[in-house]
C-alpha cells in the first residue's frame, strides 16, 4: 500500500455549490464523523493534497480556478467531486450561467451524488478514492517517468537529463 | 514611504469555506483598500424560475444556500402565498418559526466554528461543530434532512411534529444549551480570544447605517434592525421577540451578538413547543399565481433577505428576486478592511459572516 493511502490529505474547493455540500464535507472532519481517524487531514494548500474533493458545478468564472488548483496539485493524486451539482450540475443544470458538472473542467475519478451529499457518502466516496490513489502510485512507480511528465522537453526517452 | 503591494485574498484560501477574491493594498503591514470582486459562485438560478412550475421552485430556492436554505424556502413560499391570498394555518407558521430557528442555531454554531478555525483555535472548531450535530440530528428526525429539508411548501409545511418528537427536542435543546453555555464562556472570557478579537474591525453606527449593514453586523454596531419585530406571519409577535444590540462594533461585538442570538433562538423554540396551536399544517392550492407583484421579508441568520415575486396567471412566474444580507454586508466589509492589519483580515471576514452562495445566487 502507498503511504499517500495511509494518511491522505485533501483540499476543499467550493465550485459553485449552494454550500450544502461544503457544510457536510467540513462536518466530516469534526467530531461525529471524524476523518482524521484515518490520517485524513483538511489542507488549504494543493501542492501538499492527494484528494481533491470538489462540490458545484463549473461556470465561466471558477472554471480556471479549479484547472489551476488540479495542476498545482502532485501526482499521484485523486477527484472526488461531492454532490449531484458537481456530478452533473444538478438542480442548477439549466441555469444560463453553468457549464454542467466538474467532469467538464478537471477529470474526475469518484463521483458521490446526494443533495446534499451526506458525511456517510462522502467518506465512502473518499474511501473509493483511496484505492485508485494507490493504483495510481504504483503506475507511476512502475513507469520510468517518475515525476517527470512524457512532454516535458528535458525527458529523454522517458528518462530526465 | 513604503510602495503598495497588492497581495491577493481567495479565491480558494484555508479560512474560506466558499470562493470570493479580494485584492488587499497594503502598505507595510496595513492594509490601504480592499476590492472585492464575486462571481465565482453565480449560476443565475432566479431565471430559473420561468422554466420550474411555481411549486417546483421551492426546491430550487431552498438550494439558494445550504446554511440558510429553510429561511430561503420560507420567503419563497411567503412571496408566492401573499401573490395567491393564501391564509396559512397558524400551526404550520409556528412549525415554520420553529425550523427557521432551528437553522439560525444550526448557522450561528457553524460559524462560531468557522471563526475559531479561523483564529487557529482548533478545538473551540470541534466543540462548536460537535454541539451544531444535536441540532442536524433534529432537523433529520423533524424534517428527513440534515442542511436541505424541502419541507416547507406553498400552502404549508411537508411535515408535523408528533408529541414524542416535541419531547425528545426540548431534552435535546435543554442538553444542547447547557454545552453551549460552557462553550460561550471560552468565547466571551478567554484571553487569546479578546486580543484576537476585542478592537478589531470597528464598524461605527454610523457606518452601519451609511453602507446598509444588515443582521448581526448592523446589531453589534447598536442597529435594532431586525425583521423578526416587524414579522406578522411566524410566531415572532406571540413570543415577544426583542433583538439583541452590542455597542462596541468591533469583531468581539459581532460574536457576543451571534452567542446571545443562539441562546435567543433556543429560547423561541422552546416557547413555539410549548405554545404550538393544534390544527392543519397545510392548506390546499388550487390555480395558479394571478398576474401582479408581491414583496416580502425574511430575517435570515446572516440579516434580512427580500423577496419579489411577479405572476403572470401561467404555472411559471414572470421573475423572482432575492437580495440577501451578505450583499448589504460587502460594503461595510470593505470599509472595516481599511487601515487593518493583514493578519487580522480572515477573523474581519469572517465576523462579517460571508455567505457568498446567497450573495451570488
Amino acid at each position: 500500500m502507498a503511504f499517500e493511502t495511509k494518511s491522505p490529505w485533501l483540499i476543499h474547493y467550493d465550485g459553485s455549490s449552494c454550500n450544502g455540500c461544503d457544510i457536510e464535507v467540513l462536518a466530516c472532519l469534526t467530531p461525529l464523523f471524524d476523518v482524521e481517524r484515518f490520517g485524513i487531514v483538511n489542507t488549504g494548500n494543493p501542492k501538499q493534497a492527494d484528494i481533491f474533493l470538489v462540490t458545484g458545478g463549473v461556470n465561466a468564472q471558477n472554471l480556471p480556478v479549479v484547472r489551476q488548483i488540479y495542476d498545482e496539485m502532485a501526482e499521484p493524486k485523486v477527484v472526488v467531486a461531492v454532490g449531484t451539482c458537481a456530478c452533473s450540475g444538478g438542480v442548477f443544470r439549466e441555469c444560463y450561467n453553468m457549464m454542467g458538472g466538474m467532469d467538464k473542467a478537471i477529470p474526475v475519478d469518484v463521483f458521490v451524488p446526494g443533495c446534499a451529499a451526506r458525511p456517510e457518502a462522502i467518506i465512502d466516496g473518499v474511501v473509493k478514492g483511496l484505492a485508485l490513489l494507490d493504483e495510481k502510485h504504483r503506475n507511476l512507480k512502475a513507469s520510468k517517468t517518475y515525476g517527470v511528465s512524457e512532454d516535458d522537453p528535458r525527458t529523454i526517452g522517458g528518462v530526465r537529463e | 514611504m513604503a510602495e503598495i503591494t497588492t497581495v491577493p485574498f481567495g479565491p480558494q484560501h484555508p479560512v474560506l469555506p466558499e470562493p470570493v477574491h479580494l485584492d488587499l493594498e497594503l502598505k507595510d503591514e496595513k492594509v490601504v483598500r480592499a476590492i472585492p470582486s464575486i462571481g465565482y459562485v453565480h449560476r443565475g438560478l432566479e431565471k430559473l424560475v420561468e422554466k420550474r412550475d411555481f411549486k417546483q421552485f421551492t426546491f430550487v430556492a431552498e438550494r439558494v444556500c445550504g446554511i440558510c436554505s429553510f429561511g430561503h424556502g420560507w420567503g419563497y413560499v411567503k412571496a408566492v402565498e401573499g401573490l395567491m391570498g393564501i391564509e396559512v394555518p397558524r400551526r404550520a407558521s409556528y412549525l415554520r418559526t420553529l425550523w427557521h430557528e432551528l437553522s439560525r442555531v444550526h448557522s450561528h454554531l457553524l460559524w462560531l466554528g468557522l471563526a475559531a478555525d479561523a483564529m487557529g483555535f482548533e478545538s473551540l472548531f470541534m466543540t462548536a461543530w460537535r454541539l451544531r450535530e444535536t441540532v442536524l440530528d433534529l432537523f433529520e428526525e423533524t424534517t428527513g434532512g440534515r442542511v436541505i429539508f424541502s419541507v416547507c411548501k406553498v400552502g404549508g409545511v411537508r411535515r408535523d411534529l408528533t408529541g414524542a418528537m416535541r419531547t425528545e427536542m426540548e431534552e435535546k435543546l435543554k442538553g444542547m444549551r447547557k454545552e453551549f453555555r460552557a462553550m460561550s464562556d471560552v468565547f466571551l472570557h478567554d484571553g487569546t480570544i479578546q486580543s484576537r478579537l476585542a478592537g478589531i474591525g470597528v464598524l461605527s453606527l454610523q457606518d452601519a447605517r451609511d453602507f446598509g449593514c444588515l443582521g448581526p453586523m448592523a446589531r453589534a454596531s447598536g442597529l435594532p434592525l431586525d425583521y423578526r419585530c416587524a414579522d406578522d406571519e411566524g410566531a415572532y409577535k406571540d413570543l415577544h421577540f426583542r433583538p439583541v444590540t452590542e455597542q462596541a462594533g468591533d469583531c468581539l461585538a459581532r460574536v457576543k451578538v451571534r452567542l446571545e442570538e443562539i441562546e435567543q433562538s433556543v429560547g423561541l423554540i422552546l416557547g413555539c413547543l410549548e405554545n404550538l396551536p393544534d390544527g392543519p399544517v397545510e392548506v390546499p392550492v388550487k390555480g395558479f399565481p394571478p398576474a401582479g407583484e408581491y414583496f416580502t421579508r425574511v430575517e435570515q441568520p446572516r440579516g434580512e433577505a427580500v423577496y419579489y415575486v411577479k405572476g403572470n396567471g401561467t404555472r411559471n412566474l414572470e421573475r423572482f428576486r432575492l437580495r440577501t444580507p451578505t450583499n448589504g454586508n460587502l460594503p461595510g466589509l470593505v470599509k472595516i478592511l481599511q487601515g487593518c492589519d493583514l493578519a487580522d483580515v480572515p477573523n474581519i471576514i469572517l465576523t462579517i459572516d460571508p455567505c457568498i452562495s446567497c450573495c451570488e445566487r
